[in-house]
């Protein structure tokens, strides 16, 4: 066998080409499944814009493009970087930031969403299913140790927004301009959205006299704590109605929150 | 209809083919033949390019497209961060005064991994084919992609670290971009992920002008500075699956950069400028088989190559639909 047998300068220019691009094929198709990693390890738990499909679906179908970060009343909206993978560009809500209020009523995200990755088929915030609250830190509750609170829930630099409708039924205001001053803190629980939803409901006055607007269920309750000190307490408990807005993570005072999302569950909209 | 045929074919990665005598128009055969004889013409090539060196032409295109490229990306800038709502989005999907944009590459990963079209799509899709069928295909790529920008001024780096011989150019074979058509479009199906997303710079620029920029920048940086030192302009001449979906939408669109054989000198000049100069191959002298012709379908519509023709030999215009189906 001929070794080593020296090609015609042509030849050889043509074979060096070849195999560079055979690497460059291979390296770009190679570095693009990279974006599996995150994917596959579950790296980031997201909980994803109202009406998001189950995560698979929801990377599949997302076009990437952000209309439903620019229609966000509150900005809740961010998109993934790079380090998810797959998931580059996918819209996430980081809810103890700046969670979903629902103060734009209409689900204008879903609305503008063109793909469906956030789905159509729902039109109201009790039929969401963004994730569910849990109560991780109870021990910190200061409904629990039998506290009120007075002052800004989450201090003067925080950014986050929501609609207080005492204030202005249109637009949401940044919570550092809404000090509160409470018996016992019960935050959480006047500020679900779907509480205020229900309450409105109850006292005959649904949201833009649209009885669809009614949530069928509770979100979340303040649950009395019999206690032998004379001290009332009390410990919040969220109810099947929670749809994972994430605004009872967002609006505790203490820290950490008591709450975080749970979207491992119940996330996503199966159509 | 072999015009066509060969349009696609050199798309797609085949070089160009060098005409048979069949394929000659009469016309075409007397031009070829008066230019060999011509001193008077070979006198007058040398006068030209002297006089060229002389006169530097305006690239009055370049002006242009630059102009368009930065306004309809600072629309969509404006669009959200003034809420001003005319171009809303990103260039992977978009709404332009209420209406339904998707970028044709985007819209295909997309259905491919889902494997379902929901009707917004669907609209979005073919408002954007009927709108890049009409402007010419690839012309998205030169006249609006952020990355087509970046890689240009890339480039300038690039051409200038070449003629110190710093740096060398590394061609790939360009049949290796519909490689990786083929491998994203199988991938998007099977892993149902729009894996080709991952790493599209042109969705990453587009996203990080409007949204902020990420760490997805350090990818776009590290393809430019493979641009600047190994391969010039390699995403949008080897690789990037956009401007292939684009280059076969605007295979038969009226907006062609055309070449007139009769004004021609072969001086190669627009073959020095162009990014994808084996659309120009028809240039080169004899290969022209008629009078007029039009550039293929992996043009960009760049207009650089109607810049730097000092003799209007390359002109970019509409035509009817009979004359690129010949």
């Amino acid at each position: 066998m001929a070794k080593n047998k020296k090609l015609p300068p042509r030849k050889e220019k043509a074979r060096r080409k070849f195999i560079r691009t055979v690497v460059m094929g291979i390296g770009v198709v190679g570095i693009s499944l990279l974006g599996y990693l995150p994917v596959l390890g579950r790296w980031h738990k997201r909980i994803r814009p109202p009406g998001a499909l189950k995560e698979q679906e929801f990377l599949a179908s997302c076009i990437k493009c952000g209309q439903c970060v620019q229609v966000c009343p509150v900005n809740a909206i961010k998109l993934a970087d790079l380090d998810e993978g797959f998931g580059i560009g996918t819209p996430y809500i980081d809810t103890r930031a700046q969670a979903c209020d629902f103060s734009c009523d209409g689900l204008q995200c879903v609305l503008a969403c063109p793909t469906g990755a956030l789905t159509h088929h729902i039109n109201y915030s009790h039929e969401t299913d963004m994730a569910i609250a849990r109560v991780v830190n109870e021990n910190l509750c200061l409904a629990v140790l039998g506290k009120g609170f007075k002052g800004l829930a989450r201090g003067d630099s925080f950014k986050g927004k929501l609609r207080y409708e005492d204030v202005d039924r249109w637009n949401p205001i940044r919570v550092n301009e809404y000090p509160y001053d409470l018996e016992l803190c019960d935050l959480c629980v006047r500020q679900c959205p779907i509480e205020i939803r229900a309450d409105q409901c109850a006292a005959g006055k649904p949201p833009s006299g649209d009885e669809n607007q009614c949530p069928p269920e509770r979100a979340i309750k303040l649950e009395t704590i019999a206690g032998e000190d004379g001290i009332l307490r009390k410990r919040p408990v969220i109810l099947d109605g929670c749809v994972g807005c994430g605004v009872c993570e967002m609006i505790c005072p203490v820290e950490p929150s008591v709450f975080v999302m749970d979207g491992t569950e119940s996330r996503g909209m199966t159509v | 209809m072999k015009h066509l045929y060969q349009s696609v074919a050199v798309l797609l990665g085949a070089d160009p083919k060098r005409p048979v005598a069949d394929d000659y128009t009469p016309e075409a055969i007397t031009l070829h033949a008066e230019q060999k004889a011509d001193k008077t013409r070979i006198a007058a090539i040398h006068a030209e390019i002297a006089h060229k060196a002389q006169n530097k032409i305006p690239e009055k295109w370049r002006r242009r497209r630059w102009t368009v490229l930065i306004l309809t990306n600072l629309l969509f800038v404006l669009s959200f961060q003034l809420d001003i709502q005319i171009l809303e989005g990103a260039l992977t999907g978009s709404r332009f005064v209420g209406f339904h944009m998707a970028d044709l590459n985007s819209a295909l990963q997309v259905m491919l991994a889902y494997k379902e079209v929901v009707l917004n799509l669907l609209i979005g899709t073919t408002t954007v084919l009927i709108l890049w069928w009409l402007l010419g295909g690839r012309t998205f790529c030169s006249w609006v992609c952020p990355y087509h920008l970046l890689a240009e001024w890339t480039e300038i780096a690039h051409d200038y670290l070449a003629k110190k011989k710093i740096v060398k150019d590394h061609p790939f074979d360009r049949r290796v971009r519909t490689y990786f058509w083929i491998v994203f479009g199988v991938l998007a199906f099977v892993t149902g992920y729009t894996v080709f997303e991952t790493i599209s710079p042109t969705g990453i620029l587009s996203r990080a002008l409007i949204y902020g920029p990420g760490i997805a920048l350090v990818w776009v940086a590290t393809l430019l500075l493979f641009e600047i030192f190994y391969s010039k302009r390699a995403w949008c001449r080897y690789a990037c699956p956009i401007g292939l979906t684009y280059g076969l939408v605007g295979a038969v669109s009226p907006l062609k950069v055309t070449y007139n054989l009769g004004n021609c000198f072969h001086e190669a000049e627009c073959k020095k400028v162009c990014e994808v100069p084996h659309v120009l191959d028809v240039v080169i002298k004899g290969r022209a088989t008629d009078v007029d012709l039009f550039i293929g379908a992996d043009c960009t519509h760049c207009g650089r190559c109607v810049d730097a023709c000092p003799t209007n030999s390359l002109n970019l215009e509409f035509k009817g639909l009979g004359q690129l189906l010949k």
